[in-house]
Parts: C-alpha cells; sequence; structure tokens
C-alpha cells in the first residue's frame, strides 16, 4: 500500500493545501500572534466571510475571488470595530481580560455560527466558477485547478502581507506595538490606533481567505471548528507573528494532513491538526521561528 | 461560629432538596417534567464542575464537552461489556475523567490563558475522533441501547435519572462549596489573581491546579454518565458537542464564579430559558440566545448575577484592583 507515487502526490498537494493554510492564518498570526489578542473568533470570521462570497456569487454570478475582494474593505471595518469593543471592554480595564475575554471571543464565534444557521441553514454550500471542477493530469495523479488557484492566490496573499509588515511604515509600526507597546507610547504614538488598525488588516485579510475557503472545498455553518485547530496549530507552530514562519508551519501541516488522508482515511483527518497543536504546546512552545 | 450555621443550613437545604425531588419522582405522574429536569440538574453540575476550575482558577476550559463525553462512553462500553449497573458505571465514568483531568493537568501545566483553552479543545476533538473509530460503541454512527429494569421506588427510568442526577448536583455542589472555603480554594483564587506571585509565596500552585483539573474532570464525566442512558443513544458527535462547552463557560460566567451559588443559579435560569425555548421556538434560537447572554454579560456585567445581586461579592471575585 505503500508507493512512492502515492507518497509524492500526497507532499504536491499538501504544499498546495499548506500554503492555503497559510492564508488563512495569518491574519490571526497578526491579531494573535502581534496583537495578543486570544481571538477565537478567528474562523468563524472566515467562514462568515466565506459565506458572503456565496451570497454574492449565488445572487450576482460575481466570482468568488472578486467577491472575496469586494467584502474586504467590509471586514476591514468589522475588525475595526471589533477591536474597539474588545479594547474598551477588556483591554483598558485589564483586570480579569483573560478569563473574560476568551469567553468574549468564544461567544462571538458561536453568535456568528447560530447566525450563519438560520439564514443559510446546515446543508453544504458552494461557488461556481470557470475554474471549479477541472483538473490537470500528470500521468498517475491530477491536481484539480481549484486546488492550484487557491495555492496561488493564497502564496501572493502571505507574501503581500510579509512585505507590508515588514518594508511599510504602517507595517513596522504594528511590529513596533507588539515589541514594546510603552515605548511606542513614549514616541509619542498612540499604540491603540495602530492595533486597531492592525486588527482591521487581520480581519480584512479574511475577505480574500474567505473566497479561497468556499474555492478549495464547500462550506458548512460549523466549519470553523476545525479551523480553529489547524489556524491555532499554525499560528502557535511558527511562532507567534512570525509570517515566514506560518508559510512554513502551514506547509509542514498540509503535507501531515494529505499523508495521513492519504495513509489510514478520512476519519483520522480532522485530530491532526489538534494532535500537532497539543505536540508544539507541549515540547515547543515558542514554536519554529518564536520571538 | 456564623460558618458553623451556614454549614448546617446548607445541609439543610440539600436534604429538603434530596426529599422534594424523591417525593416529586413519587407523586408527579407525567414524565415531561422529569425528562426537561434532568437537563437542567444536568447543566447544573456541569456549570459547578466547571466553574471549579474556570471560576476559581481562572483556567478557560473549552473542553467540557471531552469530559462529557469520556463519560458518555465509559458508560456506554462498560455498560456493552459487562452490563454494569448506572451507579458502578457513574463511578467508572467519574474514575476515567479523574484520570484524564490529571493528563490534561500535566500537559497543560505550564499552559496559561488562551493557550490552556486551545488545548482543552484540541483534546476533545482528539477524544471525538478516536471514539468516531472504535468499532466496540458504534463508531461515528452512534450505538442504541436498552434500558435495563428500573428499581424500587422508581415507577420510570427517567425519574430514576432525574433523581440520580440530583444527587449528583448535591456531590458538585457540595464539593465545589467544600473546596470554595478550603485552603484549596484561597490558593486557586490566589493563583487566579497573579500566578506568580501566588508561587513565590509559598503557595502549591502546580499541584493544586492538577487537583481542581481532576476533580472538575471527575465532576463532569460523573454528569455525562447518564446521559447515555437518559437517551438510550449515544453518539460522538452529539456526546462531544461543543454547545457542552460553551453551555458551562456560559452558565457559570453568566452567574458569577465567586461563589458556588453562580453557576447553580446561570444554569437554572439558562437552563430552563434553553428548555422553553427549545420547545416553543428551536434549538438554534436558545444557542443564539446562549451566546447573546454570555457576550452581553462578559462585557456588562463581569461578575455575573451574583456580583449585580451583592456588591460585596465585587471585591472578593475582582482579582487585580
Amino acid at each position: 500500500m505503500f508507493s512512492m507515487d502515492l507518497l509524492l502526490g500526497a507532499v504536491v498537494l499538501g504544499v498546495l493545501l499548506g500554503c492555503f493554510y497559510a492564508a488563512v492564518s495569518v491574519g490571526l498570526s497578526v491579531s494573535f500572534g502581534l496583537l495578543d489578542v486570544p481571538h477565537v473568533a478567528h474562523p468563524a470570521f472566515l467562514v462568515l466571510a466565506s459565506y458572503g462570497v456565496y451570497q454574492l456569487n449565488e445572487s450576482y454570478d460575481i466570482d468568488p475571488l472578486v467577491a472575496g475582494l469586494a467584502i474586504t474593505p467590509l471586514f476591514f471595518l468589522f475588525g475595526l470595530l471589533a477591536y474597539r469593543v474588545y479594547y474598551e471592554t477588556f483591554e483598558k480595564r485589564g483586570s480579569d481580560a483573560g478569563v473574560r475575554g476568551i469567553a468574549f471571543f468564544f461567544g462571538i464565534a458561536f453568535i456568528i455560527e447560530v447566525l450563519i444557521i438560520l439564514q443559510f441553514g446546515v446543508d453544504q454550500r458552494s461557488v461556481s466558477a470557470t475554474y471549479i471542477g477541472k483538473s490537470w493530469r500528470f500521468g498517475e495523479f491530477r491536481i484539480p485547478i481549484r486546488q492550484l488557484v487557491a495555492f496561488a492566490v493564497a502564496l501572493g496573499l502571505t507574501v503581500l502581507l510579509a512585505v507590508y509588515l515588514s518594508k511599510t511604515f504602517m507595517g513596522r509600526a504594528i511590529r513596533a506595538v507588539a515589541q514594546d507597546e510603552e515605548a511606542l507610547r513614549l514616541m509619542g504614538a498612540n499604540p491603540v490606533r495602530i492595533k486597531q488598525f492592525a486588527f482591521g488588516i487581520a480581519t480584512a485579510v479574511l475577505g480574500i481567505a474567505g473566497a479561497l475557503l468556499i474555492i478549495v472545498a464547500p462550506i458548512e455553518p460549523t466549519l470553523d471548528r476545525a479551523y480553529i485547530g489547524r489556524t491555532f496549530c499554525v499560528v502557535v507552530m511558527a511562532g507567534l507573528g512570525s509570517i515566514s514562519g506560518t508559510l512554513i508551519a502551514a506547509i509542514i501541516l498540509g503535507v501531515a494532513e494529505t499523508i495521513v488522508l492519504t495513509m489510514f482515511g478520512a476519519s483520522w483527518a480532522p485530530a491532526i491538526s489538534f494532535a500537532m497543536l497539543l505536540a508544539v504546546l507541549a515540547v515547543r512552545p515558542q514554536g519554529l521561528l518564536g520571538r | 461560629m456564623t460558618k458553623h450555621r451556614n454549614s448546617i443550613a446548607f445541609w439543610a437545604g440539600v436534604a429538603i432538596f434530596l426529599v422534594a425531588v424523591l417525593s416529586m419522582t413519587q407523586i408527579v405522574r407525567n414524565e415531561y417534567p422529569f425528562f426537561a429536569g434532568y437537563v437542567i440538574l444536568q447543566f447544573i453540575a456541569l456549570a459547578v464542575a466547571w466553574s471549579i476550575l474556570g471560576g476559581y482558577a481562572g483556567y478557560v476550559n473549552f473542553g467540557t464537552n471531552a469530559f462529557f463525553g469520556v463519560g458518555v462512553y465509559t458508560a456506554v462500553a462498560l455498560f456493552k461489556a459487562t452490563g454494569a449497573p448506572l451507579v458502578v458505571q457513574i463511578a467508572a465514568a467519574a474514575a476515567v475523567g479523574m484520570t484524564l483531568g490529571f493528563g490534561v493537568g500535566l500537559l497543560t501545566l505550564r499552559m496559561r490563558g488562551i493557550f490552556f483553552s486551545i488545548a482543552t479543545i484540541a483534546l476533545a476533538i482528539i477524544i471525538e475522533t478516536f471514539v468516531m473509530n472504535w468499532r466496540f460503541v458504534g463508531g461515528a454512527a452512534g450505538i442504541q441501547l436498552q434500558r435495563p429494569p428500573v428499581m424500587a421506588p422508581f415507577d420510570s427510568y427517567v425519574k430514576m435519572l432525574f433523581f440520580v442526577q440530583a444527587v449528583l448536583v448535591v456531590i458538585a455542589v457540595g464539593i465545589a462549596r467544600y473546596i470554595q472555603n478550603s485552603r484549596i480554594g484561597r490558593g486557586l483564587q490566589a493563583l487566579r489573581d497573579d500566578e506568580l506571585a501566588a508561587e513565590c509565596t509559598g503557595v502549591p500552585t502546580l499541584k493544586l491546579k492538577l487537583v481542581a483539573c481532576m476533580i472538575s474532570g471527575a465532576l463532569m464525566s460523573a454528569v455525562g454518565a447518564p446521559a447515555a442512558m437518559y437517551l438510550q443513544y449515544a453518539d460522538p458527535s452529539s456526546a462531544f458537542n461543543l454547545t457542552y462547552s460553551v453551555s458551562a463557560l456560559a452558565m457559570s460566567l453568566i452567574g458569577g464564579t465567586a461563589h458556588w451559588i453562580g453557576p447553580v443559579l446561570g444554569a437554572i435560569l439558562l437552563g430552563s430559558t434553553q428548555q422553553f425555548l427549545a420547545v416553543t421556538i428551536s434549538s438554534e434560537i436558545n444557542v443564539l440566545v446562549l451566546g447573546i447572554m454570555l457576550v452581553l454579560f462578559v462585557v456588562a456585567a463581569p461578575k455575573g448575577i451574583i456580583g449585580l445581586l451583592r456588591p460585596r461579592y465585587r471585591l472578593r471575585a475582582g482579582g487585580k484592583p
């Protein structure tokens, strides 16, 4: 049952899948990794974005990627608002923010999930586009074009965000606020506004990531639960706040998932990301490229 | 002296509660109140168990469903293998839950805040995946169970389960109350407020966390054990449903975690609202209400219902000034 071809195919698909995981996780890498916000609702925001893309695709026949781009500004504003509420109620008051902050985002995630169920039902939803449903053949194995599209866009998105954070003025400000908030305050900058903006960016990225999510596979309202494991696994394994680490960790996760999927079958798939997350937390909590 | 008198009042209240429950099972004919009441009692016990770790120690456990499901499946496996009676099933579930709690404690000793919470979700999913691939208890498809004949004073199995769950509530509350008033509780509150400071002043934080994990886990699994017999059916996705986690967490935080009465109040309030909504509207709406109430309370009334009722708890529960 073990063949090199099968393994090679799994690795190739795993790399494609991994880049996609990087795209859905970079937002969390900023909001949780850099800003230390316990953003458990990140995967719920992601699924919400997917449903937005689905709605646009369904009613106006817009290409999912364009639709994802279209909801990006909306998600940016949504992120600004979410951080403002979080800041005013938890970070500013300081005391006991841990427990209640986590519970707050957990509650938000649940509310989003139920609202999606009420609006769209529990059935699986998918989008239509010219590149969905076809695949390229390379001798033995086939690569679905939807995976290639997701891979290319995901890679572009991740690299773009990495460049933004390291080269632009605002990006450097965001990293500065993660490093030393107090020092930034002494320089006369307002760390809260920078963090709010960063959280907005982290949420805006989900517009595109959500489009990729529904391009790669059909979605359902409770999909966010599986992605809690995947996104947090990637971000923690990467080392908090490291974007290049995010890409590496996501590819490791993607390859691990496809290999287990080929070897042992789909029923073990949901546990992999969580198991890797636990292993990383237990063995090397600072991640691959931890700060 | 007042403490002593409090104790007498508490145990008298417990006795009255149990007698009332027992006589209710003998007098009331209709089974429905017991069917609905069982769920509320189950949530009271879960919320109280959750607050031992989540409330006193401040470690947000998202894995209530892991312990609950482990309880359900311990009971199922034992019943299928040996036909053991309910009491044995519950005791075994408590033992397995305690072992799991010990494991969780060991694994997550050094994790704080969100890392601990995510680790507990991870654990729940991993255990669920194992159960899904475990043929003996039916795998992903679930398993049907035939209830054994009901025992003497009760005329229906649901009434008996109702009484059993009431006893579990009393045990959970008794333990929570004991912990709250003992050195363990004060130690947990100290590590909740500032773990480093507590460690430095000689509070055995690691040991206390382990103890809290074990007790909380044992109670949650014990509460889960009768659920299989209650539904006469068990399947992984409902036994390990994340709704148990969000319910236990929401009920504790809404009630307030400074005192054992908080989770009880929260569970009664939310549990009965849920029962009412599930019957009158839909089960989606009741999860929505749960989520909205949780967010509202966490934002606007951080000390929960007991914080609103009795301002003096604000100080005790407040943590850092």
